[in-house]
């Protein structure tokens, strides 16, 4: 079988521990499949019924919402904000790698073009933040094309490490051009809400929608078409699923829940700096991905939480964080590939 | 003019090294080792740590020291390459992929900061210095010390190529590379042979890390990132998974970089590597010397 469209084909590999033992003729796909398929296939347990109750969702929108009567000193605010940020970004990334299975490693770079372009728009040109959301999604559209359109042919294998490249390659433009300041970026961009208060319920709601909506994407026709190219891509082509648009749609998507946290980011710090965008950056947004549970929604947003607010409470082991996370991210692959709160398909289940 | 072309290919036999480990390991067992480059940086401070065991060297030695001290730290990067195919990605070859490059990601991360832990996050200096009075040759300035530095490099290179063409391990390897489940049918030990792979990928990797950090003066714990990125370039320019295609990957992408530093600034010069890795992949994502990988369903 040869489509239009090339190369991605996953390799059957074999685990090479048996050659000579009787194996079913198609044993190593149903390995592979096995990873995946091992947190649905299993019967719900009662506490799992719990966390797929959609009351869980609500929950957690309660909490975030009563978090200022429990503490709103400002720097308590600034974090909450932080994380609901991170939330966000954490959503999006989820569409790109959980939903549609492409790894993206420069996700920041989306994140910086958001916050660059309404940062630069509205200081330049005297506008209120929210009047350059309409610029900040055609220029995040524009950048995702960009990268996803060379790249989304080929293997998803160098996708990775061309989101990489993109990242660094906004990552230095930013620090190089003089439209976006330089090292020192861009400052005194207008706030979109005038309170810290007022500020993080606004944030707390847009991420709720964003939230929402990538959930809502991920159930329709479209998201299980993402769904069905992450697990056999020519099997999804045979099904004429037109693979590469429905990854490009994934990645445009990515770019533009992405973009608009960088705006959320802009507005929050009313300062932003290329060292706020680096590779750093972009591995936390993929370690809550994989923590909480690759196409996880809920998981997703617990993981975020997680990996946003770990470094306040673990203080000490601020120097180590990172070799933790990196240890953290081979030993979730290996132990428990679905994630804390794994993706439970409904149809799988019926 | 000159001086250009020869910096572009003594930075390129760097690359060339590098790219070498990436593209061995990519062609047997299609991963994508994101912490290449990291052993990279582990073969740098592996070289700082033994030439500070060893103590003083003085200048007129400093070549054959450092010659042992390189194949020290082959030994210690090859096996730590081992190590990290047998904790991170072997058991996980049946996975899908995507699990694959994450955890890659993570064990690039692992390395990172498990280093900062341990040699701390300030650059260090290396103890041995190849200054050097230069040579004039056609116009190029060059010292002898480079000269050493390039040709230990294509011995490595021409080493490896004879390895894999003409030795019965090569063609275990180049088995793999075709059909795993087949070559195992046929008596390869697989899993030997992948593991040896990576020895011999991680090896070059380090050795041109102490090269790095003899040549520079400077290390630090970040010092693989950019590295490993420009290794994958100089592979896909030259043809992934092939190894001539590789070196000639990795000394171009040196030549590029040193003209378009030339011409558009230093501050540019990973943007226009990245922005040629995009095009080559655009327009030829086979790289120079690769063939058109044939597709199985």
């Amino acid at each position: 079988m040869k489509g239009p469209t090339p190369e991605p084909r996953p390799e059957p590999v074999t685990t090479g521990r048996d050659p000579a033992g009787p194996e079913p003729p198609d044993g190593d796909r149903t390995g592979a499949r096995k990873v995946r398929l091992r947190g649905v296939s299993r019967p719900p347990t009662r506490a799992s019924r719990l966390l797929a109750n959609r009351w869980a969702g609500l929950a957690g929108l309660l909490v975030a919402l009563l978090a200022p009567f429990v503490n709103a000193t400002p720097y308590a605010l600034s974090v909450m904000t932080s994380a609901a940020i991170f939330v966000m970004l954490a959503a999006g990334l989820n569409i790109v790698v959980g939903y549609c299975g492409l790894l993206d490693l420069g996700y920041a770079a989306f994140f910086a073009v958001g916050a660059y372009t309404g940062g630069v728009l509205s200081t330049r040109f005297d506008l209120p933040l929210l009047a350059t959301v309409p610029a900040v999604l055609v220029v995040t559209v524009v950048a995702g094309v960009v990268v996803g359109a060379p790249t989304l042919r080929l293997r998803s294998d160098y996708l990775a490490i061309v989101t990489l490249g993109f990242g660094e390659i906004i990552r230095i433009t930013a620090n190089n051009l003089d439209v976006t300041g330089g090292p020192s970026g861009v400052y005194g961009i207008p706030p979109l809400a005038g309170d810290p208060v007022a500020f993080y319920y606004l944030t707390v709601a847009v991420v709720s929608l964003a939230v929402l909506g990538a959930a809502r994407l991920g159930r329709s026709r479209l998201g299980r078409a993402w769904r069905f190219v992450r697990e056999d891509e020519d099997a999804a082509e045979a099904m004429g699923v037109h693979t590469y648009r429905v990854k490009l749609a994934a990645y445009i998507a990515g770019a533009v829940w992405g973009g608009l946290a960088g705006v959320l980011f802009a507005a929050h710090l009313s300062a932003i700096s290329p060292a706020s965008f680096t590779f750093l950056q972009s591995a936390l947004v993929l370690m809550a991905v994989v923590l909480g549970g690759m196409g996880s929604v809920p998981g997703v947003v617990v993981g975020a939480v997680v990996i946003s607010l770990l470094p306040e409470v673990l203080r000490d082991l601020a120097d180590h964080r990172f070799l933790l996370f990196g240890i953290l991210l081979i030993a979730v692959m290996l132990l428990r590939p679905q994630g804390l709160w794994p993706a439970r398909s409904k149809e799988a289940l019926k | 003019m000159t001086q250009l072309v020869w910096n572009g290919l003594f930075v390129g036999s760097f690359y060339a090294l590098v790219a070498l480990g990436y593209s061995m390991v990519y062609g047997i067992i299609k991963l994508l080792n994101f912490a290449h480059g990291d052993l990279y940086m582990l073969g740098a401070f592996t070289g700082f740590a033994v030439l500070g065991a060893v103590g003083g060297v003085s200048s007129s030695m400093a070549l054959p020291v450092l010659l042992a001290v390189l194949l020290a730290t082959m030994a210690v990067t090859g096996l730590a390459g081992v190590v990290l195919e047998r904790v991170a990605y072997r058991p996980l070859r049946g996975a899908p992929r995507l699990s694959l490059l994450i955890t890659a990601v993570g064990a690039s991360f692992a390395l990172e900061y498990g280093m900062r832990a341990a040699a701390g996050a300030d650059p260090r200096v290396y103890p041995v210095r190849l200054g050097g009075t230069p040579l004039e040759v056609l116009g190029a300035r060059l010292t002898l010390q480079q000269l050493v530095l390039v040709a230990v490099a294509v011995a490595l290179m021409a080493g490896l190529n004879l390895l894999v063409t003409r030795t019965r391990e090569g063609r275990a390897m180049r088995a793999i590379a075709l059909d795993p489940r087949t070559s195992a049918l046929m008596g390869v030990d697989v899993n030997a042979v992948i593991s040896r792979t990576f020895f011999l990928g991680s090896a070059l990797a380090g050795a041109a890390g102490v090269m790095a950090g003899a040549y520079y003066g400077k290390i630090d714990f970040l010092m693989g990132f950019l590295i490993g990125l420009k290794a994958f370039t100089a592979a896909v320019i030259g043809g992934i998974g092939n190894v001539p295609g590789t070196m000639l990957g990795g000394l171009l992408l040196g030549l590029l970089e040193s003209f378009g530093t030339f011409w558009l600034g230093g501050q540019w010069r990973d943007v226009f590597a990245f922005g040629v890795l995009i095009l080559f992949l655009t327009v030829r994502p086979t790289g120079l010397l690769g063939e058109r990988v044939t597709e199985r369903v």
